[in-house]
């Protein structure tokens, strides 16, 4: 009696995990990053277009990657410098972020508009990862989950070192904005056995 | 790991899962990127090796770089006269010979030039084509190949009245296949064959078609200063026993928007119908020049729409 009991309270903890996960996440391999720094003499300009992001509803998680080459700027050289000399792409070719939002629930989030949460986790770039946290904004539109967040980063934390002769040209901290709009992800189970 | 719940002790299961349960999120949040990472990883991506030269010159030489889509760089060239040349001449720097150059990208692998040196008031006009790029990952591309021609003509008044010359007879033309590999982050190496053109020459044992093979390399020192080096070698012939192959030996400094190039070389001339054929310094006696190469890129058109 006791082992088809407690098979089926396996079963019955198997269906609420698929239940917490399933329609819950939602993906984007294309989502948008970009930065912008102004000093008197120049600006500075850059959008990634290739940002891969995930966020869970159910566990309130997200993550994102996105490719440091991806940048692509108004100058090629200051493209090439970026790459070359200051994020070192060869030697640290990915910026990494996960963590976790709160200040949500589902209820909420079906209301229209933009909700706003708070977003805490690690930032990792040019090999140094930090701990930040980025208020951010989640709203549903028509089944898709746009995200959007705006935040400054400071070069010096993430090792990034600036020459003295063009001090003045490069402003010390960067103003990021990240926009996503992530389709859901059927279910966990059938993205695993999707082959990509 | 369904097995584990068939567990005959109902309490152990129930622990069990709960401790499963309580395991998950901990778990799941650094699954989440790796999850992420597995999904974007394409086999089949393949990138592009950039910045194999910091500046589109090596020292003579040209390098396998252009100028990016919609970049203009203006280019100044400079070489003093010879260290050898004594205190009266302040070893050389009392003389000068310039090129001034503009080069543009009509696109990321297309570039056009026009230049001009004081050396036989030539103006020179060239063409650059990235044919093979470098590229890593999934069935990579070794090297860089970048196919360049130039035709300059010389503006010099003719003085000697006996001499029939007409225009066709002051142009002459260059043709390289310039195939570089960026071994490491800091070694970047080039390979030159190299034809020479030449419509007129003074006499007839000299070479119309004169054939070099050259060699440029970079080696970074720091992140902005890398040491450079190119070479001629001229093929047997007449030009070869009368003329000495052009070496050069600098340093690339890199400022925010400008590349520093300094170097010491037995070449006067700067374009390739003077360095490849007409290098007459000879090293050893002290015909070193002193020069540089200061480049200024200007964004004619932006890369973002």
């Amino acid at each position: 009696m006791k082992r088809p009991f407690s098979l089926f309270l396996a079963v019955l903890w198997l269906l609420s995990l698929s239940a917490a996960h399933a329609q819950t996440r939602y993906l984007t391999k294309t989502g948008h990053v970009s930065f912008f720094s102004a000093t008197p003499i120049e600006d500075i300009d850059a959008r990634n277009q290739q940002v891969a992001a995930v966020l869970d509803l159910g566990t309130g998680q997200l993550a994102f990657s996105l490719p440091v080459k991806g940048f692509v700027f108004k100058r090629t050289l200051m493209q090439e410098h970026f790459n070359e000399s200051y994020l070192e792409s060869d030697k640290y070719p990915k910026a990494t972020f996960t963590g976790r939002f709160a200040g949500l629930d589902a209820a909420t989030l079906a209301l229209p508009g933009p909700h706003a949460v708070q977003v805490a986790g690690d930032l990792t770039l040019h090999g140094v990862t930090r701990r930040i946290l980025v208020p951010a904004s989640l709203e549903l539109q028509g089944g898709q989950l746009v995200a959007a967040a705006t935040f400054i980063v400071a070069s010096a934390d993430y090792g990034i070192e600036i020459p003295l002769l063009v001090r003045d040209n490069i402003a010390k901290t960067v103003t990021v904005r990240v926009d996503l709009t992530c389709a859901p992800v059927p279910s966990v189970a059938d993205a695993a056995r999707s082959p990509r | 790991m369904l097995r584990n719940f068939y567990t005959p002790h109902l309490g152990a299961g129930l622990l069990l899962s709960g401790l499963l349960a309580l395991a998950t999120p901990a778990h799941a949040q650094t699954d989440l990127l790796a999850d992420l990472e597995k999904q974007t990883v394409d086999s089949t991506r393949r990138e592009v090796v950039a910045a194999t030269f910091k500046g589109t010159h090596i020292i003579n030489a040209q390098s396998v770089e252009t100028p990016g889509q919609g970049t203009l760089a203006f280019l100044i060239q400079h070489r003093f006269g010879t260290l050898n040349s004594g205190a009266y001449e302040f070893f050389g720097l009392d003389q000068a010979v310039l090129r001034l150059s503009f080069e543009y990208g009509l696109t990321n692998r297309l570039a056009v030039g026009v230049g001009r040196t004081n050396i036989d008031k030539t103006f020179d006009g060239f063409v650059k084509y990235k044919a093979l790029q470098q590229t890593t990952g999934a069935r990579p591309m070794p090297v860089s190949v970048t196919l360049f021609a130039s035709a300059a003509i010389t503006t010099l008044r003719f003085t000697d009245p006996a001499v029939e010359r007409n225009t066709a007879s002051r142009v002459d033309y260059a043709y390289q296949a310039l195939i570089a590999r960026k071994f490491s982050p800091g070694l970047s190496v080039q390979l030159m064959p190299t034809l020479i053109h030449r419509n007129f020459v003074a006499n007839a044992a000299m070479q119309n078609d004169v054939y070099a093979i050259g060699a440029g390399l970079r080696q970074k020192l720091t992140k902005r200063v890398a040491l450079t080096a190119d070479y001629f070698y001229l093929l047997p012939g007449n030009t070869a026993r009368n003329y000495r192959n052009a070496l050069g030996l600098g340093f690339d400094i890199e400022t925010g928007g400008h590349v520093f190039q300094l170097h010491f070389t037995n070449a006067k001339g700067m374009t390739e119908k003077f360095f490849v054929p007409q290098t007459d310094g000879n090293i050893f006696n002290g015909d070193i020049y002193f020069g540089f190469t200061v480049a200024r890129n200007f964004t004619i058109k932006s890369q973002l729409k």
